[in-house]
């Protein structure tokens, strides 16, 4: 498993090239080949080695951007905004939503490995706050109702 | 260069183009607060305590960071600009973990003096602080996130003077922090131990893992027979802590605090350092003369060795088999000197004093017991030694001067040279030429060899050969020369490394602070030291001829290799 993971994750520095100023690339890319939406410690330590750049910079910028993550996650990451345009129009009730809905807290993953909560400081739709962003789609004027259709949708399309 | 002239306070100074408003204002004896402005190190104007107002711009400038105009005038002391900088220091105070009282680095802590400076009260905002999370899982450095301001100080020294990079800022906005990566601690990663970073922070967010209680407790033990070995570079250095200037020789004095903190013996980790100079010398010309891997690179530097065992072991080979002077003399202590006063080698405790925070960890090596033993036992850093007189209420500058004890006090000022960048090569060139040449060597100063620059190099005649050297110092400096002998680049005989700026007098266990400035001034006391001395060359050492004569027989023979040489450890994964 960890010579596969090595492997794939060499592959992506020959693809993507392998100096230092590659990294933020190959990170993105190393998480994107992922299932699990997550950079893994091993894959941390192969592209820190392939691309030349010490490990302490390769995690410190894995952990800079809010798009990157070294803990595993859902297939469908939901971030949270917690910024103050989306607390002050309630978004702690859409927090509890999503909460209730999936069975798990912020920070974590569901059994089935199809969803995880995480908060981000701000995705830039405040006009419409509170708002979350799934993967790549961003749902702004959340309710607790719009919460429940929007997970239902994508566990329709995932049977 | 252009020349500027600027008002600063209603009085015009000129300075030249390019400088920025801090140093400009030095120039006229305005001191501006700082912190995380650091002389040797880049500009990061992340603080903004050095803050001050700019005729014609709305908002303040951070003086640091801000050039010099013509024309320009400056305020620096208006209250807008102190209510700034108090406001400013509030936030950092506010998420400060600030027990002073139990801090190693009171009162010679920045951020501790800036309070001070600017009359700091009762901060209103509330405590935000970070978990203390003490990171010590080694034998030598202590990582205190709750302490941390968040300088950046620490990751230019490890990443860009040593190379090493293994901390570096963490997450982003309100949760950045200093660290290492994956939590793991700095013995799971390539950290050298080399202390570096201890030395530029401002406050006491790193410091050494102390062994100080240790020490005390020996010292009581009525079966134990404890002695002590004190590294060159302390004897310039350790008066800092008691408030003389740097460069100060404090030997003597030093040798007397040491007897009366309870020490049984006296001892000087010079006399293994002429030692090392007849085994290294020797081991030199024989790889010269028989084909062995050259260029030989100097090994007393256990921050140098870590590196080249994490990084680059495939040149571990070019590395001298010989043992640092400390670990030469726990070896020694506990067999040769054991056997002379008739003392049970297993009563003995080695204490070491050390301008190094690597050492500790170097007395800690698996392969360290070639005296049937640890050789060394404990090793204390030279603020350690300062905080232990402090403690014992002894006045050690007022103690009247006193001779090291014989024989393993007894050394030359080869053997003092060792703690500045340079040393050890100069020392080896004064007793290879004369070994080689049989001739005696006139000017025995390699003046060229010295000085805190990170890469010396000079050529030297001895007999009909040329010997190419070079002196390397900071890890950087020595990862140039590596790549050059990777490369096949380098045609060097003999290399000097140093893992920390300018020698062992910049070692990670010293004084603070300890900027290029002051540094400068301890290379100038060892070298002082050095010329005082009637003996200057190694193989003069008397007390060493006697070892050879009485136990060791011959250099490089049958009991050295035992006892004063060892193997390296490749590390790299
Ligand atoms: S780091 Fe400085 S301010 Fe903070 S507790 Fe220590 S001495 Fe006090
Ligand atoms: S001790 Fe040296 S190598 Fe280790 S973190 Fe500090 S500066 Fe870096
Ligand atoms: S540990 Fe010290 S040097 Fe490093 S960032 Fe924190 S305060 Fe600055
Ligand atoms: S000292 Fe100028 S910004 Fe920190």
């Amino acid at each position: 498993m960890c010579i596969v993971l090595e492997d794939k994750t060499m592959e992506i520095i020959d693809n993507v090239g392998n100096t230092p100023d590659k990294l933020l690339e190959v990170l993105i890319a190393v998480q994107e080949s992922s299932e699990e939406n997550y950079i893994s410690e091993e894959q941390l330590v192969s592209v820190s080695k392939g691309l030349g750049v010490t490990l302490s910079k390769a995690y410190g910028v894995a952990t800079f951007y809010s798009m990157l993550s070294l803990k595993q996650r859902g297939k469908y990451v939901i971030q949270l905004c917690n910024s103050a345009p989306c607390y002050v129009n309630k978004a702690f009730e859409i927090i509890r939503a999503f909460e209730e809905n999936l069975g798990i807290k912020v920070g974590e993953v569901t059994d089935d490995g199809l969803f995880s909560l995480e908060f981000v400081s701000c995705i830039g739709a405040c006009h419409m706050a509170p708002a979350v962003k799934i993967n790549d789609e961003v749902f702004g004027n959340l309710d607790r109702f719009k919460v429940k259709s929007i997970l239902e949708e994508i566990i329709r399309r995932e049977r | 260069m252009n020349k500027v002239t600027i008002n600063i306070d209603g009085r015009d100074i000129t300075v030249k183009d390019g400088a920025t408003i801090l140093e400009a204002a030095k120039e006229l004896n305005i001191q501006i607060p700082t912190l995380c402005y650091h002389p040797d190190q880049s500009i990061k104007g992340s603080c903004r305590v050095c803050t001050v107002e700019v005729e014609g711009i709305e908002n303040l400038q951070a003086s640091c960071c801000t050039l010099v105009r013509d024309g320009m005038k400056v305020r620096t002391n208006t209250k807008r600009v102190r209510d700034a900088r108090k406001k400013v220091l509030e936030l950092i105070i506010a998420s400060h973990n600030d027990n002073c009282l139990a801090c190693v680095r009171s009162e010679n802590c920045e951020l501790q003096a800036l309070s001070k400076e600017l009359s700091m009260k009762e901060t209103r905002l509330e405590k935000i602080v970070s978990n203390v999370s003490i990171q010590d899982d080694n034998p030598s450095i202590v990582r205190d996130s709750s302490k941390c301001i968040k300088c950046g100080r620490c990751i230019e020294v490890c990443h860009d003077v040593q190379g090493v990079g293994a901390i570096y800022n963490l997450n982003r906005s309100f949760n950045m922090e200093i660290g290492t990566p994956l939590g793991k601690d700095l013995s799971e990663i390539s950290c050298v131990y080399c202390g570096q970073c201890i030395n530029v922070c401002p406050v006491g967010a790193i410091y050494e893992k102390t062994d100080i209680d240790r020490v005390w407790k020996a010292l009581e033990d009525e079966g134990k027979h404890v002695v002590v070995q004190v590294a060159p570079a302390v004897r310039v250095s350790i008066g800092e802590e008691f408030g003389m200037p740097p460069g100060s020789i404090l030997t003597k004095k030093m040798v007397a605090v040491l007897r009366a903190l309870g020490f049984n013996k006296v001892f000087d980790t010079d006399f293994t350092a002429d030692l090392t100079i007849l085994e290294e010398g020797n081991e030199f010309l024989h790889r010269l003369n028989g084909g062995g891997t050259l260029p030989m690179f100097t090994s007393c530097s256990p921050g140098w060795v870590r590196y080249i065992e994490n990084f680059y072991p495939e040149l571990l080979d070019h590395v001298s088999s010989c043992k640092s002077p400390q670990q030469m003399f726990g070896a020694l202590a506990k067999t040769y000197y054991a056997e002379k006063e008739n003392v049970d080698p297993k009563d003995i405790v080695v204490v070491s004093i050390m301008p190094c925070t690597a050492k500790k960890a170097e007395a800690a090596r698996d392969e360290m017991i070639d005296s049937g033993y640890q050789d060394v036992d404990i090793v204390l850093t030279t603020r350690e030694l300062g905080r232990m007189i402090k403690e014992s209420g002894i006045d050690m500058i007022s103690l009247p001067e006193e001779e090291f004890d014989e024989p393993l006090g007894i050394s030359t000022g080869a053997a003092v040279i060792f703690g500045a960048s340079g040393g050890v090569m100069e020392a080896a060139l004064r007793t290879v030429y004369e070994v080689v040449t049989g001739e005696e060597l006139e000017n025995i100063d390699f003046v060229n060899l010295r000085g805190i620059e990170g890469f010396k190099e000079a050529v030297v005649k001895v007999g009909d050969l040329d010997v190419k050297v070079a002196v390397v110092n900071s890890l950087m400096s020595a990862k140039k020369v590596l790549d050059m002998v990777k490369e096949g680049k380098a045609d060097y005989h003999f290399v000097e490394v140093m893992c920390c700026p300018g020698g062992c007098i910049g070692g990670g266990g010293q004084p603070i602070p300890g900027t290029n400035e002051i540094k400068r001034k301890r290379v100038e006391g060892i070298y002082n030291a050095d010329k005082k001395l009637a003996l200057r060359k190694s193989h003069e050492n008397p007390a060493v001829k006697v070892l050879y004569e009485e136990f060791l027989e011959k250099p490089l023979g049958e009991k050295s290799h035992h006892l004063l040489h060892t193997h390296y450890v490749d590390r790299s994964n």
